[in-house]
């Protein structure tokens, strides 16, 4: 996993709520045996029209964010499927965090094992971002996550909370699989136990 | 002992190992799993030489991308991505030797239907799979609950997985429900109160008179879309009749194993005095036969009910509301029971059990259908067969309903079953989300019931007023 410490990119503003997983990538392109090549797709039905030409309107399809890594976006974002497609698709475009005031839970926890920064913010700063996101090719912020700060165009910050194992992995880009490895002699006492507990499992 | 929940019992009950920060290794029980969100993991399995840690605690089965016309043993019968993601799950479970069900098996079907039906999923256990729908598995008592690719991959490996305790959630439906309210019509109505978000960072634990009452295949259709309303997991407590359900069931614990088991599962319910970070009270008698308007599942209203004005919701929901109708083709004030369907789906984890076919079947007795195309799609193998035991499988025919083989087909036409741009359906699935069914498709999420209703007048029906 690619190390996330401090991003500077332009945000693209998606105020729509409920952006499901469906919409970041819909099922046709679940086919594939990879993680990668997905960006190309990310948003397929909102950003191409049923020819397969780009929809100029849609915000990512808008040469002033063409080249976004920050999404700022409607509450509730990707709720839905759990696809892992999703945050595949939006890594592979260059999304490396997504700003809303919530995210759905599965959704959430996936953009951590990709090197995602998904950041919850109240209302009214998240309405801020999104009018700074709003600027086009002048809406660049830059999110540090050490100092769990995002930095908007006029030089003004806002504070984040984040989980501090969560921090940890990303500003490291830590592998979970290895690190819970180092704990097999607790899972292996833990499988004992419940072997004699509950036999019929 | 301080009081538990029924979730803080279970969470105890798991616990592997537990970091300062609160971080805790969660060990698992049973691990299912399909083939489109599985490869990758297995394939990071073989890049790093590691091994499935408990392949006898790991159960496969296809069935997101399956076909389910007859013939479909051909491979040929399948587009060739869809054929290379399940000969990868046929590849995958021979070479980890994990418990595996192909779509040769009669015993083939929904994931969410084939590990209650063979008896993998019991009270008290943690269920995942990388599926959000993994919440159904929650109606027995078990901690069930979707999970990403790589968190497949984690609990291959370690079957564990990383965890924060989620807060608990209590949704109560009182009394009885009235005549022609079903769990589907339960489930949505939640849904409608709480929002697609009221549920996020919670457990729900569904109790209550209504909810007792239900079969376990009803309890399945609630939990089901605990996921829905943002849940992680949706919780109801093992009782008789879950433990009546299991008993002889092919994995379920037998002999001096059913005693001890039973003894253990009868202790798995929520204390008097637990704490409860949040409770929502519904009476049943006010739940009425619902269906859903727009691309959200929270777009719900009463079948007797009319399409909403955007303007009535508030914040970004006002503009989310505009674009739904605009996208579903209908207009605010409209009664929901003018709208004409095309295309009935009655199927999917949420409603392909038994008793969701007799419900359907139950209304198309003798009747024509008046929709354009109407499909049934049983949950598994062995539901098709036990429906063709009992007629349903003739009357849904007879009505002008095909009769398809198991697997998720139009929930999310990942198969060739797919809804045509502005094609209206009715379905008795679990999300209306925008193309979900099909690029420009629009569901109306719905009972059993109330889809076969409206394949018979050919329009959104009220349920209580079929003869």
């Amino acid at each position: 996993m690619e190390k996330f410490v401090k991003l500077t990119g332009v945000a693209a503003p998606m105020p729509l709520v409920n952006i499901d997983t469906d919409m970041i990538i819909p099922k046709q392109f679940l086919k594939t045996i990879k993680r990668s090549g997905l960006g190309v797709n990310l948003f397929d039905e909102m950003r191409y029209d049923d020819n397969g030409n780009e929809i100029p309107d849609f915000v990512l399809n808008q040469p002033a964010y063409r080249e976004a890594k920050i999404i700022v976006a409607g509450d509730n974002f990707g709720c839905g499927s759990s696809r892992e497609h999703a945050p595949w698709a939006l890594l592979d475009f260059g999304i490396r965090c997504v700003i809303s005031t919530s995210f759905a839970d599965i959704f959430y926890n996936n953009c951590f094992k990709n090197g995602i920064l998904p950041i919850v913010l109240p209302q009214e700063e998240v309405e801020k971002l999104m009018d700074d996101a709003e600027r086009g090719a002048n809406a660049v912020l830059t999110v540090d996550l050490e100092n769990q700060e995002i930095t908007g165009p006029d030089g003004g910050t806002i504070g984040f909370e984040v989980d501090p194992w969560r921090k940890h992995c990303l500003l490291n880009g830590l592998d979970d699989i290895g690190l819970t490895m180092e704990k097999a002699a607790s899972i292996d006492a833990f499988e004992s136990k419940a072997a004699t507990e509950r036999p019929w499992v | 002992m301080s009081p538990k929940t029924l979730y803080d019992k279970i969470w105890d009950a798991h616990l592997a190992h537990e970091a300062e920060d609160g971080t805790s290794l969660l060990y698992i029980d049973r691990h299912l799993v399909h083939e489109v969100t599985s490869p990758q993991a297995f394939e990071g399995l073989r890049m790093a030489n590691r091994k499935v840690r408990a392949p006898d605690k790991t159960i496969a089965v296809p069935d997101h991308n399956v076909p389910t016309t007859e013939g479909r043993d051909n491979p040929e019968a399948m587009p060739e991505d869809s054929r290379i993601q399940v000969a990868a799950l046929d590849k995958n479970a021979k070479d980890f030797g994990i418990h595996y069900y192909p779509v040769s098996d009669v015993r083939q079907g929904i994931v969410h239907i084939v590990g209650p039906e063979q008896g993998w999923t019991l009270p008290g256990m943690t269920v995942v799979c990388g599926d959000s729908h993994t919440a159904t598995h929650g109606a027995f008592g078990a901690l069930a609950h979707g999970i990403g690719t790589s968190e497949v991959e984690h609990v291959l490996a370690t079957q564990t997985l990383i965890q924060t305790k989620s807060k608990n959630m209590k949704v109560e439906i009182t009394g009885k429900l009235p005549a022609g309210v079903t769990a589907k019509d339960i489930t949505l109505s939640v849904i409608g109160l709480t929002g697609t978000a009221g549920g996020t960072g919670y457990v729900i634990e569904y109790c209550g008179e209504a909810i007792r009452d239900l079969s376990m295949e009803g309890r399945m259709t609630v939990c089901n879309m605990a996921i829905e309303g943002g849940a992680r997991a949706g919780l109801i407590a093992p009782d008789e009749k879950t433990f009546e359900y299991i008993k002889g069931r092919p994995h379920a614990p037998k002999g001096a194993q059913w005693e001890a088991a039973l003894a253990w599962w009868k202790t798995l319910y929520s204390d008097d005095d637990a704490h409860w970070d949040k409770v929502i009270t519904i009476k049943g008698e006010d739940i009425a036969p619902v269906v859903t308007w727009g691309t959200s599942p929270e777009d719900v209203l009463p079948i007797d009910a009319e399409v909403p004005t955007p303007e009535s919701f508030s914040g970004g929901k006002t503009e989310a509301a505009k674009r739904a109708l605009e996208y579903m083709g209908l207009k605010a004030g409209q009664k929901l029971k003018d709208i004409e369907i095309d295309t009935v789906f009655i199927g999917s984890c949420t409603n392909g059990r038994i008793e969701d076919l007799r419900a359907a079947a139950e209304i198309l007795k003798g009747k024509k259908i008046k929709v354009k195309r109407a499909m049934v799609v049983p949950g598994s193998g062995l539901v098709r067969a036990q429906a063709e035991e009992e007629g349903l499988a003739e009357i849904f025919t007879d009505a002008g309903f095909e009769w398809r083989l198991a697997g998720c087909s139009m929930c999310l036409a990942m198969n060739p079953d797919q809804l045509q741009p502005g094609e209206r359906c009715a379905a008795t699935s679990n999300r209306n989300f925008e193309g979900r069914q099909g690029r420009g498709g629009r569901t109306h999420l719905m009972s059993p019931a109330m889809a076969a209703a409206a394949a018979v007048t050919g329009k959104l029906t009220d349920i209580r007023e079929m003869n």
